[in-house]
C-alpha cells in the first residue's frame, strides 16, 4: 500500500511542478470575467447561467487533464525510459499503474475542490448585492449545497474518463490514446440514441448491435446532472450511489485490464 | 507585447483604410433544437444559456435599431424580428426549463411591431411549449391569458386561461378574481389596469414590474390622450382650425403642451387628432383599447 502511495503523491506533485493547477486560475478569471459581462447580458438570469459556466467548466477543465494528463501516465515513463529504474525497485507493476491512477485522480479532486470553493465565492458575491425580489425569482438559492451533487458526480465522470484513458496508455501511442479516450468519451455522451437506436432504423440486427453496444460501451449522460441541480429538480441519495456504483464497478474493470496488459507488456 | 500592440495599431489603421462590411445578416447557425442537443455533447444547459444571450442580443438590436430611427417610422426589413422564434426555440430545446426564455420570450414575440415581433400566436406556441414541460406552471398559463387579453382581444380565451391557472395549487389569490373580470369587462380601460396592477403585485423578476409599469404608463397616455382631444374638440367649433400645440396654447385651450408620461410630448395632425409621438418610449399604444375608448365618447 506504501509504494502505491507514494507513487500517487509524486504523480501530484509531478502535475503541481508541470503547472497543471494553472487552470485554475483561468478558471477563476473565467467566471469573475463572465459574472461581471453576463450581468450586463442576460436580463436577470446571471446565478443561473454562472452556475451553468462554473460546473460546464469545471467539467470540460476536469476532461482536458484527465485525458491529456492520463495517456501519458505510462507512455511518458517509456519514452523517458525511466520505467526501467521503476520497475527496478521493489514497486510490482499493477502498483506503478494504480499509484498512477491514484495520483491524478487526487489532482483531479483538488483540482475541482479548488474550482467548487471558487464557484461558490463568485455566486455568494452576487447573492450579496442582489435585491429581495431578485432574490425571489431565483429558482434556487446562489450559494445551493445542492451543486455539491454536481461536483461529485463529474469527479466519478473524470475518474472514469481517467481509466479509459489510462487503459488505452498501456498499449498504444499517446495520441491514438488520446482519441480513442475522447472517442469513448464522445460514444458515451451519445449513449441515449444508441438505447433508441430500434426507433431510428428498421434493421432488427443493427438495432441490436445499438442495444449491445448502449450495455457495454460506458454510459456518461448519467453522470451529468448539472442542469437538474441549477433546476433545483431533486437528484436523490439513491441515484447518486447506484451511478457512483456503476462507475466504480466499470473503472475496476478498465484498471484491471489495464494491469493485465501492462503486467505482460515487454519494455525491451 | 509591443509587436502586439504594434498588430492591434496596424489593424486599426486597415480598418479605417478598408471598412470591415457592417454585419447584416443574422444567423441561426443551427436550426433544430435537436441537433443543438446532440452538438452540445452534454452542456446543453451552457449551450442554452448562449441561445437565450444571442436570442436578448438580436431582439435588443432590433430594438435599438427602431430606436436610432427617430421621426419616422423605420423600414419593415429593420423591424423584422424573424429568428427571435427559432432562437428562443433552439434555447428552450436545449434548456426544457428555462423558465425566463419562455416568459420574457414570449412578451418580445407578442409585442406588436416595431418594439416586438408582433406575433401573438408564436408567443403562445412557445408558452404552449413550456407547459408541456412543466404543467404545473401556472405563470405559464397566466402569460397566455395576458397574450389572449392583451394582444388577440380574445377575452373569451383569456379568461379560460386565468380561469385553468387559478385552479392549479399555490397559484395567487388574484388569477380568479381577474377571470372573472375578463369575461364581464374585457377590453375596458379600467379592467386591463386592474390586471396589469395585479401582474405587477405578482410579478417575480424586476423586468416583468418595469413592463407592468410600461403597460400602466401606456393606459394614463390613453387617458391623457382621451383628455386633451376633449379639450381639442370642443374648442375647435369656437375658435376655428387649430392645429398645432402653440396655436392652442395661445388660444387658452391648454396650458402648455401635453406631454406623455416619458416627457415626450403628444402630436396633434392636422385634423386635430391628437397622437402619441413615434419618438417615445411608450410607442406604440395598444389599438384597440385606444379604439374601445374613442368609440365611447360623445
Amino acid at each position: 500500500m506504501r509504494p502505491l502511495a507514494l507513487i500517487a503523491v509524486n504523480v501530484f506533485r509531478e502535475s503541481v511542478r508541470d503547472k497543471v493547477l494553472y487552470n485554475l486560475v483561468a478558471f477563476a478569471l473565467l467566471l469573475i470575467g463572465a459574472s461581471y459581462l453576463i450581468g450586463q447580458l442576460t436580463a436577470g438570469q446571471d446565478v443561473k447561467i454562472i452556475k451553468d459556466l462554473g460546473l460546464a467548466a469545471t467539467s470540460i477543465f476536469g476532461l482536458f487533464i484527465a485525458i491529456f494528463i492520463g495517456i501519458g501516465l505510462v507512455s511518458k515513463e517509456v519514452e523517458k525510459r525511466s520505467i526501467y529504474s521503476l520497475l527496478s525497485k521493489p514497486i510490482t507493476r499493477p502498483q506503478l499503474l494504480l499509484g498512477k491512477y491514484a495520483g491524478l485522480l487526487l489532482t483531479l479532486a483538488v483540482n475541482l475542490a479548488v474550482m467548487a470553493i471558487a464557484l461558490y465565492a463568485v455566486l455568494a458575491y452576487m447573492s450579496w448585492g442582489a435585491s429581495a425580489g431578485l432574490v425571489a425569482s431565483w429558482e434556487r438559492p446562489a450559494t445551493d449545497p445542492l451543486l455539491l451533487r454536481a461536483f461529485f458526480l463529474t469527479f466519478v465522470e473524470l475518474a472514469f474518463v481517467t481509466a479509459i484513458a489510462l487503459f488505452f496508455s498501456t498499449f498504444s501511442t499517446p495520441l491514438l490514446s488520446a482519441a480513442l479516450t475522447f472517442g469513448f468519451f464522445i460514444a458515451g455522451r451519445f449513449s441515449a440514441d444508441l438505447r433508441n437506436f430500434d426507433q431510428a432504423v428498421s434493421s432488427r440486427v443493427a438495432a441490436s448491435i445499438a442495444r449491445v453496444l448502449y450495455w457495454v460501451l460506458p454510459n456518461l449522460t448519467s453522470f451529468d446532472v448539472r442542469s437538474q441541480v441549477v433546476h433545483g429538480q431533486p437528484v436523490t441519495a439513491g441515484y447518486i450511489t447506484l451511478t457512483t456504483a456503476y462507475g466504480a464497478i466499470y473503472i475496476a474493470a478498465l484498471l484491471m485490464a489495464a494491469t493485465v496488459i501492462f503486467s505482460r507488456r515487454d519494455f525491451k | 507585447m509591443v509587436l502586439i500592440g504594434t498588430a492591434a495599431s496596424l489593424q486599426a489603421v486597415r480598418e479605417v483604410r478598408y471598412p470591415p462590411p457592417p454585419v447584416t445578416a443574422e444567423s441561426l447557425y443551427l436550426t433544430s433544437g435537436k441537433t443543438a442537443r446532440r452538438l452540445a455533447l452534454g452542456y446543453t444547459a451552457l449551450a442554452a444559456d448562449l441561445y437565450w444571450i444571442r436570442a436578448i442580443q438580436y431582439f435588443g438590436g432590433r430594438r435599438m435599431l427602431f430606436e436610432q430611427a427617430t421621426g419616422s417610422q423605420p423600414p419593415a426589413a429593420e423591424t423584422d424580428f424573424e429568428l427571435l422564434y427559432p432562437l428562443l426555440d433552439v434555447t428552450t430545446s436545449l434548456d426544457a426549463r428555462f423558465n425566463i426564455a419562455y416568459r420574457f420570450g414570449s412578451i418580445f414575440l407578442a409585442e406588436a411591431p416595431p418594439g416586438g415581433a408582433g406575433r401573438p400566436d408564436l408567443a403562445i406556441a412557445l408558452l404552449e411549449k413550456g407547459l408541456r414541460e412543466r404543467p404545473d406552471k401556472w405563470e405559464y398559463m397566466q402569460d397566455i391569458g395576458f397574450v389572449h387579453y392583451w394582444w388577440r382581444h380574445d377575452y373569451q380565451a383569456a379568461a379560460t386561461w386565468f380561469d385553468k391557472a387559478s385552479r392549479v395549487p399555490g397559484a395567487p389569490w388574484f388569477l380568479r378574481s381577474l377571470s372573472a373580470v375578463t369575461l364581464a369587462e374585457g377590453g375596458d380601460r379600467q379592467a386591463s389596469r386592474t390586471m396589469w396592477l395585479a401582474i405587477r403585485q405578482s410579478a417575480e423578476i424586476d423586468w416583468l414590474k418595469e413592463d407592468a409599469d410600461r403597460r400602466l404608463e401606456q393606459l394614463d397616455v390613453l387617458d391623457l390622450i382621451d383628455g386633451v382631444q376633449r379639450a381639442v374638440d370642443i374648442a375647435r367649433p369656437r375658435t376655428g382650425k387649430l392645429t398645432t400645440w402653440p396655436e392652442l396654447i395661445r388660444a387658452g385651450v391648454l396650458r402648455g403642451v401635453p406631454l406623455d408620461p416619458a416627457g415626450v410630448p403628444l402630436d396633434i395632425d392636422n385634423d386635430g387628432h391628437v397622437h402619441l409621438s413615434v419618438k417615445s418610449r411608450l410607442y406604440p399604444l395598444p389599438s384597440q383599447l385606444q379604439d374601445t375608448d374613442r368609440s365611447r365618447q360623445p
